[in-house]
């Protein structure tokens, strides 16, 4: 890991120059004839891979669905696992072309990394996982307690903001990759293991015993996740933007992955700008008129893509809560396309 | 008739020729200039490309990132620190946290492989046979496995910290770690510590006295035991005279662990335990081929002058070994501290996790950072390996 990040180092140093500012992100991806996506290194419902290799995840979905507007084929992407603290090198220096690894939207990331987010895919908050046997009802209970915590995140900062907050002592361990910090946190090197509340029920499957750990009611953060693509490529930026708006926009319009042929036929101008039947919006984008017919027949609406990957009909069983669409009580919005 | 003598022809072009161009000259000289500014424009082009790249992407480059508020905080630091304070702070904690299990590690490797190769050239069969055991079992396995193997299997089998193992309720063992009651100083610590050292120096003295006496009239007095007395009773009135030097925190369990003690990290210890059997395996090698390389005949000689086999290996074998052993030696020291950056993998706060790890990801300054940290790894590579030159250098002149 250590020698990927000093390699993507010297790449940003001196294979930059071969990437010009003003970067054709849409046209390399399309010469190439695959989308290259940065992921995470197996975190359960956004993005890891099965017992059969496919990668499947809500943030996989994100790239999928670039894949099918770009190529009309899901298919077309490599993947690219990175750790926590590999990931925005990696963005940078051109080896992926969009980071879609549940990661936090913040002013400073939006600023200095060199990279731009584009939406958020899931609102999360950070909590607090604890073995059920220590008997701890509420985070503020935690004083003097080790926590394990994976490297390079947003976590890290909050964990230190929120014990001092609260005059608590506390102890952490951070380590490289996040299975090696909720190994540790297993074994009993810590008492606490702390990230996004989504991420804590995903780890917990992979716990020996997941009934023996609970999670804490505090949720002690604003975690906006979404993806990342650099700066200077509005175009690129632009398409990876309007995919995830696309997927929510089919929820609200209820086009599903099974109706989405019979919606096409519609006749209401609404529908008829969102498949391009009307107009030309996918071409000024850079892509098809069918566009939006393309991602949702790949990996449906967002409301689908949520339900099979962490929400009640998966493995996490998290409730869609501030995550539904902003018309049922959630905060999930997507400007209008026309 | 005279004969004019020759002028002898001016030796300073031809010398200058050579020095520069080599046995080429002047062409060779000429093509030495083209190759080093060949090398400079390549190095000012990937300076420049990536500047001017780093501009217009946006990316904040330069070293102002240094005074910004860590916010982060870290498990073991030598100096104080909490997240309030910079990235400076946060360097410097890394950095000597690296430093930590760098000489930590290569004393106890020192220690260990020593032992292990004058084991393995024993004439006793089952400890030869040990000692071969442990350099082939330690060598040929990954050093990232033994890691992990120490901070996984061995160290998180130990019990938690309510159940901990403790030595007269002082000394508690667990899964945090072990901790330890924390000496503080009292009035009476100057005066302790100013006793210890002129007792130290004095046994010194006295110990080089009898040495000299040996060397010039042959005989020898026993000094170890004034030595030894001296340096238990001048502390000792020090103690009587001015108070205690310390009084000791004793840790006690409070909530989740220990509070009060100090406190030694699982992680630190997996990591060093690791990184010295490790090299170890390796040093012990290098002794032994430098022992073997030492002709056995010096041996024998040694041997039929009375002397004793540890007498023979401190006095004759070993001191003509190192001159073998040395350089590579060095080498393996380098690798020590060089491989310590495996600490990530166990959480050690070590100065590629904290500085290069988590730095690196909350300010994106990769280039700046890694620049900073490898500069760092080279300045230590070169120290050590000119403490390792100077001691070599010493060593053979003290030979002759």
């Amino acid at each position: 890991m250590k020698r990927v990040s000093l390699v993507l180092t010297l790449a940003v140093a001196a294979g930059l120059s071969a990437q010009a500012a003003s970067a054709q992100t849409l046209k390399t991806v399309k010469d190439r004839g695959m989308l290259s996506c940065g992921v995470s290194q197996g975190l359960p419902g956004f993005s890891s891979p099965d017992d059969k290799g496919n990668w499947t995840g809500l943030d996989v979905d994100i790239c999928r669905a670039i894949a099918a507007a770009v190529f009309n084929d899901p298919s077309k992407i490599k993947f690219v696992p990175l750790s926590a603290k590999d990931r925005f090198t990696a963005l940078q220096s051109g080896e992926i072309d969009v980071l879609s690894r549940n990661t936090t939207w913040t002013l400073s990331r939006d600023t200095s990394l060199g990279a731009n987010f584009t939406g958020v895919t899931y609102y999360d908050g950070q909590g607090f996982m604890v073995k059920k046997a220590l008997k701890v009802n509420s985070a503020l209970e935690l004083n003097s307690a080790s926590v394990c915590v994976q490297q390079g995140t947003t976590t890290e900062q909050n964990l230190a903001d929120y014990f001092k907050g609260n005059n608590m002592k506390y102890e952490v361990i951070a380590f490289g990759t996040n299975d090696e910090a909720v190994k540790a946190y297993e074994s009993g090197r810590c008492d606490v293991f702390t990230t996004d509340v989504s991420g804590l029920y995903a780890d917990r499957l992979k716990l020996a015993n997941p009934a023996d750990h609970v999670v804490l009611p505090e949720v002690i953060s604003k975690e906006p996740l979404g993806p990342m693509v650099r700066h200077g490529d509005d175009q690129w930026f632009d398409v990876v933007k309007w995919t995830l708006y696309a997927m929510i926009t089919a929820e609200e319009l209820g086009i599903t992955q099974k109706n989405v042929d019979e919606m096409a036929k519609s006749d209401k101008p609404e529908m008829k700008r969102v498949f391009g039947t009307d107009g030309n919006l996918g071409e000024q984008l850079g892509l098809t008129k069918d566009w939006v017919s393309r991602i949702v027949k790949s990996v449906g609406n967002y409301g689908e893509s949520f339900e099979r990957n962490v929400g009640a009909g998966s493995k996490l069983g998290i409730a869609r809560g501030i995550n539904a669409l902003w018309s049922k009580g959630g905060i999930q919005y997507a400007p209008p396309i026309r | 008739m005279a004969i004019e003598p020759r002028k002898p022809p001016s030796q300073l072009l031809p010398k200058l020729q050579r020095a520069l161009g080599g046995s080429a000259g002047w062409s060779g000289f000429v093509i030495q200039l083209v190759f080093v500014a060949a090398l400079a424009w390549i190095a000012y082009e990937i300076v420049a490309n990536a500047r001017a790249n780093l501009q217009a992407q946006r990316i904040t480059a330069g070293f102002g990132f240094m005074v910004n508020t860590a916010g982060f905080d870290v498990s073991q630091n030598l100096i104080s620190y909490s997240g309030s304070d910079n990235y400076i702070r946060v360097f410097l904690v890394g950095l000597l946290n690296t430093l930590l299990v760098s000489v930590i590690g290569i004393f106890f490797a020192t220690v260990i492989g020593f032992l292990v190769a004058l084991g393995r050239l024993s004439p006793n069969w089952l400890l030869s046979r040990i000692a071969g055991g442990y350099v082939e079992l330690i060598r040929n396995l990954p050093l990232l496995f033994q890691i992990l193997f120490w901070y996984l299997a061995v160290l998180a089998a130990l019990p938690n910290p309510r159940q901990s193992i403790s030595v007269l309720d002082t000394f508690f063992l667990s899964n945090r770690g072990l901790v330890i009651p924390k000496p503080i100083g009292e009035p009476g610590f100057e005066p302790f510590v100013i006793a210890l050292l002129i007792a130290i120096v004095a046994a010194i003295a006295l110990w080089r006295y009898s040495r000299r006496l040996l060397f010039q009239s042959g005989k020898v007095i026993k000094v170890w035991p004034y030595a030894l007395g001296l340096v238990i009773v001048l502390p000792l009135l020090a103690t009587q005279i001015f108070g205690a030097p310390v009084k000791f925190e004793i840790p006690v369990l409070k909530g989740f662990n220990f509070s009060g003690g100090s406190r030694v990290i699982p992680e630190f210890v997996a990591l060093t335990l690791a990184l010295s059997t490790y090299t170890a395996a390796f040093i012990a090698e290098i002794v032994r081929a430098g022992i073997l390389s030492v002709h056995k005949g010096q041996m024998e000689a040694g041997s039929s002058l009375g002397l004793q086999r540890g007498s023979v290996l401190r006095l004759i074998v070993i001191p003509q070994a190192l001159r073998v052993i040395l350089p590579p030696l060095t080498n393996q020291y380098l690798n020590l501290t060089k491989n310590s950056t495996l600490a990530v993998a166990i959480g050690y706060p070590d100065l590629v996790s904290v500085f290069a790890g988590t730095t690196l990801s909350q300010t994106g300054q990769a280039i700046e950072i890694i620049g900073i940290t490898m500069g760092v790894y080279l300045v230590i590579s070169l120290v050590t390996s000119a403490i390792m030159s100077f001691y070599g250098w010493r060593i053979g002149r003290s030979m002759g």
